[in-house]
């Protein structure tokens, strides 16, 4: 072979292999075609092992065109592969494409009943606000449902509540609480002041059920009781708790009220959420909504958990969650609380 | 109770207007649910008579009509209405006057004519809807008058709210002293000529045989003439809410209203020996009360009988038909008495009988305002029953009750309310309610008045106080101590975190009722016993629950019942079990409940699944996890509700605190949930109360894990958790994990038995483990299995 030869050969090859890379459809196909015109037994390396069997004068010439020939052959490979790289990509792209609007596997968050979040809402506002948090037994005795708090047998303001009795112990001894308010008694019986709690719970009435009355409800109250504890600090309490949870554009007053364990009694009322104090159907046109009740702890009370009365002062408070929840959340019969319907349990 | 404002104001000169009232009264707690205000917004509008009606010269359907408006002047209005004539009398609002709706009137023009004002109906005056016409007021209404007077709009109605502890405010003239005192105008009330004590009752006895139950009896007697009542205390009785009667029932109820001491008068010619005899009545006595009811009596309810001893009127609360006052009556015995108040409050509660009476009794009269009451009686009969009045009356009231001395500390009332009140300025809060304080200084006693009973203590004073001076005046503070702080307790973060385990398991917290019947926890396969409620409202709720299934499982029916049936909810909440409670206490304790209905939906991705209990294992899992129990464990066993072959019993610290399973067939068939169901129940406290691990980081090795993957054929019975439990004691350390992830069954394995296969991670904590110790721990871990479960290594 002499060097017009194999210059011949490799452009030849060149063009076989241009024609061949061309036609590759697969990265695959492209390394058999690298190989064909650029591996063992191919064309260039057939030119490559007759360089030294070549006139000295004429080896540079070839050693150049072989370099060539790798060269464009290298170039015509990279090329080819990008395209195939491309369009492969392009493929894939149309074949493992998804469609995320057809929605998730349909895994579910849960909920916590909608006067749950209001009651844990509100103990943490008390938390923030110093206080701790107690709980008592729903079925409760005399002792703490009314006598302890102020109402011994017989008292007329027992009948303030429609009380359910349950058959335990002497006739009408064992009760269902009509009000959180014997948490109070227990918590004074087994801590000593100082006392900063606030008692969720649930208690009973029989009560026929209507759009805003329950059997069953929900309630939380407070107690304070201190040294020194005044009815100023009753009434900057509430309203320290109206700003901390319906806002702090609202505000709080107090009238007076009758309750058997506290002297003096209020009603507190906040600034209706609905008008902003302006005047609605749900105030009345008062610019007020009535929350709950409040007083200074009755002396009667402190005596019979054994705490002085000239030593320490206190007040409570109290008011209902579902109510909370009703006005909050556009919730217009009390029973929803109870149906346990989940697409009513899913919008919380 | 029910306050027309010109009846206090025959007490009470108040000139300040009904909102300034209405606030007043809320302020002291006497709240106004309502004010009936008939002339709201009338101000202005005057009675006028029409002297012509002549036809408006540029619209058919309107007139000119001249008025005369008092005082010989006249003027002209347009008017739309066509029922007048001359002579009549009507409203006329002039420009300047306001009505409800309009506001203040102008002068203008109407289609040319200029109309000084208008004429109005009953619509536009704010009195019901009629407007087909001018109002016609009373011929003979002086013109010019405001028709506020001619209309009698000014006799405003505040629907008083009453709280128990004020039986003064159960009047008018206890309303009155309240306002009066607000609004620092005088308190006048008339006093009747005294009936004389020692004087003439034409013969009338009065025996008081219970005493304690009734300190004071007052018997007036009078000839009478019976008829109906004067239109204007018939109106006074009608406004205040009462239905008139006759003259003497209508005086006894009014008197009641204005005093607020009940009255009862008998027809003293129906009475057995012209008199009285108060006693306790016989058990199983029987009297016919006036609404014509048998009412049966016991030894506790207090009776006023005539001189034979036989029952007229049960005391206090209602009288009886036999001595009713009628039209045949021509005397009268006037009762009027004090009664003891909780002896009133228990008849009446047991009789389930409250009248308007017992309601002022059981609460407490004013037991020296007895007498005067009885002489205001007597002196509105004379004047609307021509009564003849016996000079003297009977007063029984052998033990006179004192007003009460309660030493009030002026440094007190500062250091309860948080105030600086001056003496001076206690003393004016409290003067004008008819309290006397007597003596100087910082330390006086208060002489409160016997209508006051709620007043016994000094606190009660104290709240006299800040009623008087408003509680909205006393500065708002905030408790001075620093010796607290806010927190939940870790029970209260835990309960937390076990209700936010099952809501981050796609839970739905549901509140089931707590009152059941007993049919419901039959269906739920309980036992129908639980602590029964003695006066249930309904049947439907006569037991307190015993488990949440039986409420989970009703809002499982009832959500199916509305279409949804793929349900995962829970509650937490108290039942109730007999017995080991707090003295008479049931065993209350909290549990936690869930349930699974339907199935876990993964179209369009992956195929629908029904829910199965291992769900539920997932959920006990994770509480575990959350927990950080020390030993927690699913164990075979049967608890009531549940499927006996496809359940388990949750096991903390070796006690049974609940279990997980299926729900029994025959009970989800009751609750007709025909989808895969499942539930859980779990003892909340006890769950809390389980021993703990230790919140230390375990380290995490940074060397290779030898993974091993181990087959066992064991009997059905042997549970997987045990097998786990043998691979992992005797692996010891060097296992890092071990996760059961096949199960099969077949008949090559031979009929009860089971493969499973486990799969063990090893890893030590400093080394890579050698082949030679991974293959030292697994025969360690097969010959356990082999040894203590009857098992053969698979392959």
């Amino acid at each position: 072979m002499n060097a017009d030869q194999a210059r011949q050969l490799l452009e030849r090859a060149l063009d076989e292999a241009r024609e061949a890379i061309g036609s590759a459809a697969s990265l695959e196909d492209l390394e058999a075609a690298r190989r064909g015109f650029g591996g063992k037994r191919s064309p260039v390396s057939q030119v490559n092992e007759s360089i030294k069997s070549l006139a000295p004068e004429d080896r540079p010439v070839v050693g150049k065109a072989v370099s060539a020939y790798n060269a464009a052959l290298g170039d015509l490979v990279d090329a080819r592969r990008d395209e195939l790289q491309v369009s492969a990509r392009d493929a894939a792209r149309v074949r493992d494409a998804i469609d995320l609007t057809e929605g998730g596997h349909g895994r579910r968050r849960g909920h916590l009943h909608v006067v749950t979040q209001v009651q844990r809402e509100l103990e943490d506002v008390f938390v923030g606000l110093g206080f701790q948090v107690a709980e008592g037994p729903e079925v409760e005795t005399d002792w703490y449902n009314f006598e302890a708090l102020n109402m011994p047998p017989a008292h007329p303001a027992r009948s303030m509540w429609d009380t359910l009795y349950v058959r335990l112990g002497r006739p009408e001894q064992v009760m269902l609480r009509t009000h959180t308010s014997p948490v109070q008694i227990r918590v004074m019986e087994t801590r000593k002041p100082p006392i900063y709690t606030v008692m969720p719970g649930r208690a009973y009435r029989k009560e026929t059920l209507d759009a805003r009355h329950s059997p069953v409800f929900h309630q939380i109250e407070g107690l304070v009781v201190d040294r020194g504890i005044t009815f100023g600090d009753m009434a900057g309490t509430i309203e320290a708790f109206t700003r901390a949870y319906f806002g702090p554009d609202k505000t709080s007053r107090l009238r007076p009220s009758f309750f058997p364990f506290t002297e003096p009694s209020a009603e507190f009322e906040v600034t209706c959420t609905f008008c902003d104090g302006a005047g609605c159907s749900v105030c009345s046109r008062t610019g007020w909504i009535e929350l709950g009740g409040c007083g200074m702890v009755d002396p009667n009370v402190l005596r019979a958990v054994d705490i002085d009365p000239e030593e320490y002062s206190g007040f409570a408070f109290g008011f209902g969650l579902d109510r909370m929840a009703m006005d909050r959340h556009d919730i217009d019969h009390i029973k929803t609380f109870f149906e346990d319907d989940v697409r009513v349990l899913e919008q919380f | 109770m029910l306050v027309p404002l010109s009846w206090l104001r025959e007490f009470a000169p108040i000139e300040a207007g009904v909102d300034e009232i209405v606030d007043a009264c809320n302020q002291l707690g006497l709240v106004v649910d309502a004010v009936h205000e008939p002339g709201r917004g009338v101000a202005g509008v005057v009675a006028a008579k029409v002297l012509e009606v002549k036809d408006h010269p540029n619209a058919d359907k309107l007139t000119l009509v001249d008025v005369e408006i008092g005082g010989g002047e006249t003027t002209t209005v347009v008017c739309g209405a066509r029922n007048l004539s001359a002579g009549d009398v009507v409203p006329y609002a002039p420009a300047g006057a306001s009505l409800p709706g309009l506001g203040r009137l102008e002068r203008k023009k109407i289609r040319g004519v200029v109309s000084d004002g208008m004429l109005c109906s009953a619509k536009e005056l704010g009195l019901g809807d009629d407007h087909s016409g001018i109002l016609h007021l009373d011929g003979t209404a002086e013109l010019g008058h405001d028709v506020r007077d001619v209309l009698g709009l000014d006799d405003v109605v505040l629907d008083l709210d009453i709280t128990p502890n004020r039986p003064d405010a159960m009047s008018i003239v206890g309303v009155a002293r309240e306002l009066a005192a607000h609004f620092h105008v005088p308190l006048r009330i008339p006093v009747a000529r005294a009936g004389d004590v020692n004087g003439d009752v034409r013969g009338a006895t009065v025996t008081v045989e219970a005493p304690d139950r009734n300190p004071r009896y007052v018997a007036r007697v009078a000839s009478v003439r019976i008829g109906p009542s004067p239109e204007w205390m018939q109106r006074r009785l009608t406004a205040a809410g009462m239905r008139p009667i006759s003259n003497v029932v209508d005086v006894t109820n009014y008197v009641m209203l204005e005093r607020g001491q009940p009255l009862h008068a008998f027809d003293l010619g129906r009475l057995g020996g012209r008199g009285i005899v108060v006693r306790l009545a016989e058990d199983g006595e029987q009297m016919t009360t006036l609404d014509g009811v048998v009412r049966r009596l016991d030894r506790s309810d207090l009776l006023i009988c005539d001189a034979q001893r036989v029952p007229q009127a049960i005391a206090g609360i209602m009288g009886g038909g036999a001595s009713e006052v009628s039209d045949d009556t021509t005397e009268v015995l006037l009762e009027s008495a004090y009664f003891e108040p909780t002896g009133i409050g228990r008849s009446s509660k047991r009789l389930g009988l409250r009248t308007e009476s017992s309601a002022r009794f059981e609460r407490g009269v004013d037991p020296n305002g007895v007498l005067q009451a009885a002489d205001r009686a007597i002196e509105l009969m004379t004047e609307v029953a021509s009564a003849d009045a016996a000079p003297g009356a009977r007063d029984e009231y052998p033990h006179p009750i004192e007003p009460k001395r309660v030493t009030l500390r002026a440094g007190q009332v500062n250091a309860l309310l948080g105030t600086e009140l001056e003496e001076g300025e206690i003393a004016d809060a409290l003067v004008p309610l008819g309290i006397e304080l007597e003596g100087t200084g910082p330390v006086r006693t208060a002489v409160v008045p016997t209508f006051r009973p709620d007043l016994e203590r000094e606190i009660d004073l104290v709240e006299e106080v800040a009623r008087r001076i408003g509680y909205n005046s006393i500065p708002m503070t905030v408790p001075k101590s620093g010796e607290h702080f806010g927190s939940l307790t870790t029970r209260q973060r835990e309960r937390r975190l076990v209700v936010d385990v099952l809501v981050g398991f796609g839970f739905d917290e549901a509140y089931t009722m707590p009152l059941v019947a007993p049919a419901d926890l039959e269906r739920a396969g309980l036992p129908a016993v639980g602590i029964e409620l003695e006066n249930p409202l309904r049947a439907e709720e006569s037991l307190l629950r015993t488990s949440l299934l039986p409420g989970l499982l009703g809002a499982a029916e009832f959500n199916v019942a509305q279409g949804q049936s793929d349900l995962a909810l829970f509650e937490v909440g108290h039942v109730f079990l007999p017995g080991a409670g707090d003295g008479p206490l049931p065993d209350e304790r909290d549990r936690l409940g869930a349930l699974l209905t339907g199935y876990v939906r993964r179209r369009p991705h992956e195929d629908d699944r029904p829910v199965d209990a291992f769900d539920l294992v997932d959920v006990w899992n994770g509480l575990v996890g959350a927990l950080r129990l020390a030993d927690a464990r699913l164990e075979p066993g049967e608890q009531a509700s549940l499927h006996p072959a496809r359940s388990a019993l949750a096991v903390v610290d070796g006690q049974v605190i609940g279990a997980i399973g299926d729900v029994a067939p025959e009970v989800a068939a009751r609750y007709s949930l025909t989808g895969p169901t499942v539930a859980m129940e779990l003892e909340l406290d006890r769950l809390l109360d389980a021993r703990r691990l230790p919140a230390r980081l375990r380290r995490v090795s940074r060397f290779p894990a030898s993974h091993i993957d181990l087959a066992f054929v064991v009997d059905e019975t042997v549970p997987a958790a045990r097998v786990a439990e043998t691979l992992r004691t005797a692996a010891g350390d060097l296992l890092e994990d071990v996760a059961l992830f096949d199960v099969f069954r077949s008949e090559s394995l031979g009929p009860g038995r089971k493969s499973l296969t486990f799969a063990l991670r090893f890893r030590a904590p400093d080394r890579t483990l050698t082949d030679a110790e991974v293959a030292d721990v697994r025969r360690r871990a097969i010959d356990a299995v082999v040894a203590n479960h009857a098992a053969e290594l698979r392959g």
